[in-house]
């Protein structure tokens, strides 16, 4: 027998170290020691009522024990075989003793489709896919349904581009499909620039098979022959394991000439980008392709009418992909049960920032922002309060403790004035500062912009540059009409995505923590203690013992006292270095 | 090698595989282990990729019947390097932070004579069933 202990960061706040400890004495005095094991265990996902110990193989999962309760549990269930039922968890519907956690699949929160054989199959081994259902949708594709139907399926399942615009993927098939020409092109688009994202590189890591399938069966269903990945150079395993799948497929007959025996013909290349952002935006990605320079243009023509080689192309999203074979092997009606009214199926997340699990998670959408930080994640570092949670990256907004309830999907998130993204999730407490956030994600766009446009080149400077003034104590109430009008004629009239939405960060943190950017411009104060000009060292002179340990290490000699009197620090000449704090043993320095 | 040709062909691979994973689910006379590790970007990072060839070249030597694959990203990168141990006839467990002293542990603990070890990963997810 076994009794498992979550020893994640959450139940060890909550003294699982201790209950551990106590069921080994315990055994251990029952002379149990040898037949029953105590073992530490990683997060079980349900922090939230926590601690958890489970006792295998019987699979019952206790909740909220105390180290107290460890009498009871090995008095009752180790030696008499019955099962401690306060313990147990309580199922909030109908208020029923649930005994063993395979009847708690609710506790579970993450649904993985995209992700299905990520971290299940060698991603090296085609053989692997197939027996995992792999190249059986393409197979039903050619086998039984008219590239119409097809199409129709995709639209009917409400899938949704998953590279940030959320556009119908069906739709956008259908649009391709209709538009006529001697050569078509389906491209992928990995490039994920988004700062901190990496579900793409994932999915291409661990299941490059199922992007390949799909772009298959989009190819069959807009009529292109001609398949382009486009990933960021610096994602060489990615590359790796793409280059090795694509040459298995060829080898075993699933990608050249007459797959399957159908008379369909189709083949995938690689293109390599440099890693330029806003490359990933779709015409600047195929411009990118065609040995252009990677700037975007105007949309009409979008590229479903006029894209790689002037030629009907469809561009979408890794994510995006790795959700159609399972579309067409369950069937439209399973996908779109799935989800929120207007956004289907799941998300992937890259979970980033002040959360104990960091890590890839994948949701159903209309998981509450709750759900994600404190039962997946795991809560906030060291125990500390939530402040905000960034989705969408550079283009997207903050979510604050008053969206902790809201459901997550596309059109929740755009009217909390944020959006969905790529799938980067960066969770802040309140050791960060929201005016710091939004100068960091500036300067990202800043570096970024490709420089065609003025709006984004010129424009996003100046907001970058405002920033900077109001974090370094020199801001004025005027500055924030000024970001507020600036980021308006940003957003109206940048040419392309990146900078119609690179303001997006300014205005939502102004929107959201109005008193915060206030408290730097008129007390010159940062409260999470980040801008570093706003600090201030002090000396408290009831702690102070006069030991001159400061005064001496200080290397801008900006404190003055006599030897056991209280010693003043000289805010003129200090350099913040903090080395005075590291030197006082009697806390009496402090930073406000 | 074998090109699939047609729909059946791949039915046919597709069988063949299953009954081979299945049996390797149900564990074969000689009782073998399946070690799965996570070898996505974070995880070699992590160092997975000495751990592997670590635990290759120890159970070898021990003269264990251990099939080792590598596979994608598993989610808990918080953990990395995690591994999956299937023992034979049982559920696969995850570990997490496994540094060269957790491989031996393992190996000598878990692997050897079932015996779980500190630093399990609950599955804290569900999967579509195929
Ligand atoms: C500045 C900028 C960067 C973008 N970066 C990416 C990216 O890295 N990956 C991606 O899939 N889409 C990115 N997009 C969105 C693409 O333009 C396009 O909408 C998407 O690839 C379409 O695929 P989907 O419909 O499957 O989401 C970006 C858009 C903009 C404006
Ligand atoms: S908005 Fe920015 S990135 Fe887009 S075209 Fe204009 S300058 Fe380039
Ligand atoms: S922070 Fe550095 S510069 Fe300022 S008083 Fe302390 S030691 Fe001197
Ligand atoms: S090190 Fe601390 S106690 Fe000593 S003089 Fe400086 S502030 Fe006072
Ligand atoms: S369930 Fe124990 S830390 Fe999450």
């Amino acid at each position: 027998m076994h009794l498992l202990v979550c020893g994640g960061t959450g139940c060890n706040a909550s003294k699982s170290q201790e209950i551990a400890e106590n069921l080994k004495s315990t055994l251990t005095d029952k002379g149990l020691g040898n037949e029953v094991q105590v073992i530490l265990t990683g997060c079980f996902g349900f922090c939230e009522k926590g601690p958890i110990v489970k006792i295998m193989p019987d699979n019952t999962f206790y909740t909220e024990v105390k180290p107290e309760d460890v009498a009871d549990i090995i008095e009752e269930h180790v030696i008499k075989g019955r099962k401690v039922t306060r313990l147990l968890y309580t199922d909030p519907e109908n208020k029923q003793h649930v005994a063993d956690s395979k009847h708690m699949g609710f506790y579970k929160k993450q649904l993985r489709i995209a992700l299905r054989n990520c971290g299940f199959i060698d991603p090296q081994n085609i053989e692997e896919y197939v027996g995992a259902d792999g190249y059986s949708a393409l197979a039903k594709c050619l086998g039984e349904m008219t590239p119409e139907q097809v199409i129709n399926e995709i639209k009917l399942s409400g899938l949704r581009g998953r590279g940030g615009g959320g556009f119908p993927t069906g739709l956008k098939w259908e649009i391709a499909s209709k538009n006529h020409a001697d050569q078509k092109y389906v491209v992928c688009n990995a490039d994920e620039g988004d700062p901190g994202a990496f579900m793409d590189r994932s999915i291409l890591e661990g299941d490059p098979h199922s992007v390949l399938e799909a772009m298959t069966i989009n190819g069959y269903a807009i009529g292109a022959t001609k398949g382009l990945i486009y990933i960021r150079a610096e994602y060489p395993l990615a590359i790796n394991r793409l280059l090795t799948a694509i040459g298995q497929a060829r080898e075993y007959g699933l990608l050249g000439k007459d797959i399957l025996g159908s008379g369909f013909e189709f083949d995938i290349e690689l293109r390599y980008g440099a890693g330029a952002f806003v490359c990933g935006e779709e015409t600047a990605l195929i411009h990118s392709m065609e040995g252009q320079r990677g700037e975007p243009t105007f949309k009409p023509p979008f590229p479903a009418q006029s894209g790689y080689n002037k030629k009907p192309t469809n561009v979408n999203n890794v994510e995006t992909y790795a959700n159609i074979p399972i579309i067409i092997n369950k069937g439209a009606n399973w996908f779109n049960k799935i989800g929120t009214e207007k956004s289907k199926g799941t998300k992937v997340f890259a979970l980033a920032g002040q959360i104990n699990n960091v890590g890839l998670i994948e949701v159903p959408m209309g998981i509450t922002l709750r759900e994600i930080i404190y039962e997946i994640g795991g809560g906030i570092k060291g125990g500390r309060e939530f402040k905000a949670a960034q989705t969408g990256g550079p283009s997207g907004g903050c979510l604050t403790s008053a969206h902790l309830d809201t459901p997550i999907d596309y059109d929740n998130l755009i009217a909390a004035g944020s959006m969905m993204g790529s799938g980067g999730m960066v969770v802040m407490d309140e050791t960060s500062c929201m005016v710091a956030i939004a100068k960091f994600y500036l300067e990202f766009t800043v570096e970024e912009s490709c420089g065609k446009c003025t709006p984004c080149r010129v424009g996003n400077k100046r907001l970058h540059e405002i920033l900077e003034k109001i974090t370094k104590g020199n801001g004025t109430m005027e500055d924030l009409d000024n970001l507020r009008n600036l980021s308006r004629v940003i957003k109206d009239t940048a040419l392309c995505g990146l900078g119609q939405t690179s303001p997006n960060p300014v205005i939502s943190t102004i929107e959201n923590f109005y008193d915060e950017y206030v408290e730097h411009i008129k007390d010159k104060k940062c409260r999470a203690g980040v801008c570093k000009s706003l600090m201030q060292y002090v000396i408290d002179p009831v702690q102070c013992v006069g030991c001159t340990a400061c005064a001496r290490n200080c290397p801008v000699n900006a404190i003055q006292g006599e030897k056991k009197m209280t010693h003043v620090i000289n805010t003129e000449l200090c350099i913040k270095c903090g080395a005075c704090i590291e030197k006082c043993k009697f806390n009496a320095i402090s930073i406000c | 090698m074998t090109k699939i040709k047609s729909l059946a062909d791949l039915k046919a691979m597709k069988q063949s595989i299953q009954e081979k994973i299945d049996t390797r689910a149900k564990g074969n006379a000689e009782g073998l282990v399946q070690v799965k590790v996570a070898m996505a970007t974070c995880g070699i990072a992590a160092g997975a990729k000495q751990v592997m060839d670590y635990m290759m070249a120890e159970t070898d030597k021990r003269g264990m019947n251990v099939v080792f694959t590598q596979t994608g990203c598993m989610g808990y990168c918080h953990a990395e390097p995690t591994i999956e141990v299937t023992l034979s006839g049982k559920e696969p467990i995850v570990f997490g932070f496994v540094d060269l002293k957790k491989a031996d542990e393992i190996i000598d603990k878990y692997i050897k004579d079932g015996e779980l070890v500190d630093g399990i990963i609950p599955v804290n997810y569900e999967t579509i069933n195929k």
